[in-house]
């Protein structure tokens, strides 16, 4: 219960710090919009039977904006701050804590980015949105579990923004494609059941994730 | 370990593959051809990796809680005797394919996930290289480590099920192992597997000693 109690306190602080400066929300989705706008614009040639050049580029986008959104988590915060709350609480209600406000924060950034990309690229959007919509929130939870155990790496080996890159990109890619796969059977419309198997699949890495991190983060945490 | 009868074992293991592999009787089938033969070269390739890569979890793991520098050497010497052979797996793959499908390298997803696969442990040498304190980066490396195998076991064992490969054993290929490996081919591919992984074993064990000599040199 102490745990819960714990997590509950930290996700209330980190969107109280959020709220105060609005600097990664407005940040991200400024960089998810302008990035789309961009893509728009350069890719307009393209004619409407490039459904699957529509889907891996608005995977290619989240991907992106998530590293910069989610990376922000350890990486952003001061050596003091870090030992502060280490003070106050245990690592695993620190890292759960973040990973849950990386998903609140990965949800709200999507469906954004969804809606504006559906607006944007009028002839696109897949005929079955729900589940295109299911993929989009399990991207949003794999994406924020794997970046944020990524990032507490990058940020205790104290060089930034490379290393995140090339020490993510290699993980994110299964995911990455089980997830383009999954949005293409709904930019293509078929059946739910044909998708219970990607599904499944991501769920399991989610879980590994998740349970490889709560292990490892305590040996990454104290110093 | 440090007994020499696994090292003759080996070498001799390793001499007879190479000999009867190219001399002896194989199936004949279509398109594989004659190019059946590499089964005994490619695949014990990628069993000395995951040999390696699994030596290097446990020591990542033992070296978390031993904080001892000897654990951490050997992690990352195995890591980089597992990369050897995973770029020989791929070589090797890559010959195959020539002859088979045409060309080096066709995008086939077992080809690009174990080339990923490899990425993910170039990114681990890298992250060493960006930390200067030992303890520290033993700590922060063997975590990384920890934390990429399971994805690496996802990559090369999963994935490729999920897709449509022409590698043998997917996509209605025939693998080697259901009916195409008879007896004959059995007496060669087993003692290649067992010799290559020596092999492998033994390459990591050199390279440790080289290693843990050096950082006693730097020491003194």
């Amino acid at each position: 219960m102490q745990l819960a109690k714990e997590v509950k306190y930290l996700i209330q602080k980190e969107v109280v710090l959020e709220w105060r400066s609005k600097y990664t929300i407005n940040g991200v989705l400024l960089y998810v919009v302008s990035t789309i706008f961009t893509c728009y614009l350069s890719f307009v040639s393209l004619g409407k039977d490039d459904k699957l050049v529509w889907n891996a580029l608005f995977w290619i986008i989240m991907l992106f904006a998530s590293i910069n959104g989610v990376s922000k988590s350890f990486l952003q915060e001061t050596k003091g701050q870090q030992l502060y709350s280490y003070i106050l609480a245990s690592p695993a209600a620190v890292l759960i804590s973040k990973t849950v406000y990386n998903i609140l924060l990965m949800l709200v950034l999507t469906t954004v980015a969804l809606g504006f990309y559906t607006l944007v690229f009028n002839d696109y959007s897949p005929p079955d949105l729900l589940l295109y919509y299911v993929a989009v929130i399990i991207g949003s939870i794999s994406f924020s579990t794997v970046f944020t155990m990524v990032s507490a790496i990058a940020s205790k080996a104290g060089n930034g923004g490379m290393l995140m890159a090339i020490l993510s990109f290699p993980i994110i890619i299964p995911v990455l494609i089980l997830l383009i796969k999954l949005a293409k059977n709904a930019v293509d419309g078929l059946p739910w059941e044909n998708s219970y198997d990607e599904i499944a699949m991501l769920l399991v890495v989610n879980v590994i994730t998740v349970a490889t991190s709560l292990l490892l983060f305590p040996y990454l945490w104290r110093d | 370990m440090n007994k020499t009868w696994w090292k003759i074992l080996a070498s001799v293991l390793v001499i007879y593959t190479a000999i009867a592999g190219l001399l002896l009787g194989v199936p004949h089938l279509a398109i594989l051809n004659e190019t059946i033969r590499n089964l005994y070269f490619h695949v014990p390739m990628w069993f000395a990796m995951i040999v390696l890569f699994s030596i290097s979890v446990f020591y990542s793991v033992k070296s978390l809680s031993t904080k001892s520098e000897i654990d951490d050497i050997k992690a990352v010497e195995s890591v980089n005797a597992g990369i050897i052979f995973g770029i020989l797996g791929l070589i090797t793959g890559a010959f195959w394919a020539k002859y088979t499908w045409g060309q080096f390298w066709s995008f086939d997803p077992k080809q690009n996930f174990a080339a990923i696969s490899i990425l993910l442990y170039f990114a681990y040498l890298i992250l060493r290289n960006a930390i200067d304190e030992e303890q520290k980066r033993a700590k922060i490396s063997a975590i990384y480590n920890i934390f990429a195998f399971p994805m690496m076991v996802v990559l090369l064992f999963v994935l490729p099920r999920l897709k449509d490969s022409l590698h043998p054993g997917n996509g209605g290929n025939p693998g080697f192992n259901s009916y195409d490996l008879d007896s004959r081919m059995r007496m060669v591919f087993y003692p290649a597997c067992l010799g290559w992984i020596l092999i492998g074993y033994w390459v990591y064990t050199i390279r440790f000693r080289i290693r843990s000599l050096e950082v006693k040199q730097q020491q003194n």
